[in-house]
């Protein structure tokens, strides 16, 4: 599966398009990295914790978008947007979104 | 009376180490970014005329949660009573998007650009709910790097 965030998948013919796909995950911090992280928020800098909830999320939200895309028979996404929200305290929701279409 | 003193030891602990890793990050910055500085990472949809035609594509990401520190929490309150600059925050977020820039650099590996470059910057954690106070933001970073 190809990805890209531009209109195109670069050097290749975009041949059927298919619609929008979209995955997305709403994920709640664990409750250990919680208090490290609120001991983290005296010192500033990077909620490691965090960083890497938020990758595993987005990989999951993209998982399922891609996971869409094949079964209508996709072989690339593109166009591809991100949005963060936080839809609960201590919860955010990762959402992700693309055209699906066959490039030869 | 001792509710004030761990205020103020928490803001001291804040300046001290926040200045100290705030100082640590910006430099292991500034180092990668040399490293990087011969990859062409531009904001543009296509890829500029006259290149040669790309072999190969990928989506890469990068992201970073940083969050601000006592002392500077403390700032950005009394600076939200008179206006104006709130430098305190500014190098907090400064420090995120190059962060995550970097990243997004490191997982393009061996691509010979990345174009249509996106950030995004949205408020997570405890406070984000709360108004008018960043706890800690998460910035996002994304692009296509194509090989030639």
């Amino acid at each position: 599966m190809k990805l890209s965030n531009i209109e195109t998948i670069p050097g290749k013919n975009i041949t059927k398009f298919y619609g929008m796909v979209s995955g997305s995950t709403v994920r709640a911090k664990h409750i250990g990295r919680d208090l490290m992280a609120g001991l983290k928020n005296i010192v500033g800098g990077e909620l490691v914790g965090y960083s890497e909830l938020l990758q595993e999320s987005r990989e999951e939200a993209m998982k399922r978008m891609v996971a869409q895309a094949n079964e209508i028979g996709a072989n690339a996404i593109v166009n591809i947007r991100f949005s963060t929200s936080s839809v609960a305290q201590g919860a955010a929701e990762l959402y992700c979104y693309g055209t699906a279409v066959t490039v030869e | 009376m001792w509710q004030l003193g761990i205020t103020l030891s928490l803001m001291a602990i804040g300046y001290y180490f926040g200045r100290a890793a705030e100082n640590k990050h910006f430099k292991s910055i500034r180092k990668r970014e040399k490293k990087y500085r011969n990859l062409p990472a531009v904001t543009f949809k296509s890829l500029p005329p006259e290149q040669p035609k790309p072999t190969d594509s990928k989506l890469v990401i990068g992201s970073t949660v940083v969050s601000i520190d006592y002392f500077k929490r403390f700032l950005g309150m009394i600076g939200n009573i008179f206006g104006g600059n709130l430098s305190s925050y500014e190098s907090l977020i400064d420090r995120g998007r190059r962060e995550s820039l970097l990243r997004m650099k490191k997982a393009a590996k061996d691509a010979d650009m990345i174009i249509n470059i996106r950030i995004e910057t949205s408020m997570i954690g405890q406070s984000a709910n709360q108004k008018g106070s960043v706890g800690s933001i998460e910035v996002l970073a994304y692009g296509t790097a194509v090989k030639f």
